[in-house]
């Protein structure tokens, strides 16, 4: 069944010539989550209630610690929710699967593997013959803009290569969802611009599901259909924005400025509001 | 080497070459000019006669027993029979070592009994085991081999354990995401994460074994290096003692050159750690 998914790679291709999603939809009930401790549980996220169309690119903002991260560890299956369930596609999600890949701040490729071999990985995991997954390696190396450095460890890398690398690992499996916390985190601006406008590309080419942690104001106007501005911890979903800017969409645009300033005070105004809260609670 | 054949023709590098040879070559100069120098003082000191020759050899006498030794082939057969005692309980150690350590490193509860179990005889010298597995084995190669396996084992289990233990938890969360499970993930993952640390346990673990397979052989009658130490005790014979152990060094010394350290550097280089 794994090794079909693989196969149906060039299915997708066509399909999406024709703008039908390749993405599925994700529903998000009730899920909260607190890590139980020795002197007093934290609630880490509050209930949500989320309903994502396949093929949708959202943004997930918050500040950092907002319980965001969790909720992508969880729609992974990395983690187990405390309370509510996910449904992918209608399915009920019990742990990992590779019809959602989880894309981190880190990259988290493997230093002991080279950019060919880190990419062949999860194929190799689900049994594709050797001589197949070194082509589809290929292909999306070559996808990301990273021909030439198949034969490269990660270290000699720059962070921007990196996660290039690790978005080409997770398309290889050809997931109907990526989950991205953050992967842009770490890298400077020219290079997380750049990075802006391929994964678009590569969003508008497959049409794949896309939830996309960050903290960045502008990155998440910049690339989301709707942007979830979350509360500091306990998380939760203050305000629910859609973006309906033309794409490719430019920073400097200033609609798009706009609407940074407008989801920039909601997110103001959700940390404020928690401070308060946190103040009352101390003098009582 | 290489580079000076290289840079005869060319006309560019002359400038830059006679530079960098000699920085490759002055440590070296200074080492052979400290062992020179210390031989030459070993030679001054016997042939002051303060001590007689049985306890004190001049260089020359341990020279021609030495050459004696490698030509009548002794010490090659001594060498090949404590080498592969080395091999046989080494391997025995690795193999039993990856496993638990593994296991340990994994599993909370092996952790907390058999864990502080090891952590506890790791402090107990290998040695002291002898005198156990003499009694249980008897003066045979089951006694000597356990011996060894219990230089390398606790050294090994500990090293892979702590490699397991620190395996950054994003790896296994990406490996985990992409399907990777059970023994794949051990194998595939955890293992390779893990390789900078074994290979620490893996060094210590030799050098424990080699250390109590030369005690335990003092006491064993087969021909081999520990045996040929206390061969050369019996017959009075010290220069026969010194070039047995100058011959112990050279095959630690190979062995650390030839295994321990490419292996070490390929796996630093392969990840990105300084060199």
């Amino acid at each position: 069944m794994n090794r079909q998914a693989t196969l149906s790679n060039a299915n997708t291709t066509t399909n999406n010539e024709q703008g039908i999603p390749g993405g599925i939809p994700l529903k998000i009930e009730d899920v909260s989550k607190v890590f139980p401790g020795r002197i007093q549980s934290v609630e880490a996220l509050k209930p949500v209630n989320l309903e994502v169309e396949a093929g949708e690119f959202v943004c997930l903002l918050g500040p950092s610690g907002c319980g965001k991260s969790t909720l992508l560890s969880i729609i992974a299956g990395l983690e187990s929710a405390s309370t509510g369930v996910i449904r992918a596609n209608g399915q009920k999600v019990r742990g990992p699967g590779i019809d959602r890949v989880l894309l981190f701040q880190e990259a988290a490729l493997f230093p002991w593997l080279d950019v060919q071999r880190n990419v062949e990985f999860g194929l190799r995991q689900i049994g594709t013959p050797a001589k197949e997954r070194r082509a589809l390696a290929r292909h999306f190396i070559e996808l990301v803009h990273l021909k030439g450095f198949e034969r490269s460890y990660i270290h000699q890398l720059s962070g921007g290569m990196r996660q290039r690398a690790a978005i080409a690992r997770a398309l290889a499996l050809n997931p109907a969802i990526l989950l991205m916390d953050e992967p842009f985190g770490a890298l400077d601006a020219l290079t997380r611009d750049r990075l802006h406008a391929e994964l678009e590309s590569i969003w508008a080419s497959t049409r794949k599901t896309i939830l996309f942690v960050t903290h960045n104001v502008r990155e998440a106007v910049a690339l989301g259909d709707r942007v979830l501005v979350f509360s500091p911890r306990p998380g939760r979903i203050v305000r629910d924005f859609r973006i309906n800017l033309p794409r490719p969409r430019a920073l400097e645009d200033h609609t798009l400025v706009d609407a940074a300033a407008e989801v920039l005070a909601v997110l103001k105004e959700a940390i404020h509001e928690q401070e308060e809260n946190e103040r009352n609670e101390q003098e009582r | 080497m290489a580079k000076v054949i290289n840079n005869v023709g060319s006309v560019n590098s002359v400038l830059t070459t006679p530079r960098v040879n000699i920085a490759a070559v002055m440590p070296w100069l200074r080492r052979i000019l400290f062992f020179a120098a210390l031989v030459g003082l070993w030679q001054i000191v016997t042939l002051t006669g303060i001590w007689p020759d049985y306890v004190l050899p001049g260089p020359l006498e341990v020279f021609n027993s030495l050459v004696t030794g490698i030509s009548s082939g002794i010490y090659i057969q001594a060498a090949q029979v404590s080498l592969e005692r080395l091999v046989i309980g080494y391997g025995i150690s690795l193999v039993i070592g990856m496993v638990l350590g593994a296991l340990i490193g994994r599993i909370h509860l092996l952790e907390e009994t058999v864990g502080s179990l090891i952590l506890g005889l790791q402090a107990l010298p290998s040695v002291c085991w002898l005198p156990l597995a003499i009694l249980w084995f008897g003066l045979t190669e089951q006694a000597i081999i356990f011996v060894v396996i219990m230089g390398a084992l606790f050294s090994i289990t500990l090293g892979v354990d702590a490699g397991v233990k620190n395996t950054s938890p994003v790896y296994l969360k990406a490996a985990r995401n992409m399907g990777a499970s059970g023994i794949r993930l051990y194998t595939q993952v955890i293992l390779p994460a893990a390789l900078p640390a074994i290979i620490n346990g893996l060094k210590q673990g030799w050098t424990f074994a080699w250390r109590s397979l030369m005690a335990g052989e003092l006491l064993f009658f087969t021909v081999s290096l520990g045996n040929l130490l206390e061969s050369g005790r019996e017959l009075n014979d010290a220069s026969q003692i010194i070039a047995v152990m100058l011959v112990i060094i050279f095959i630690g010394v190979m062995i650390e050159t030839l295994i321990f350290a490419p292996l070490e550097r390929r796996v630093r280089a392969r990840w990105g750690l300084a060199s």
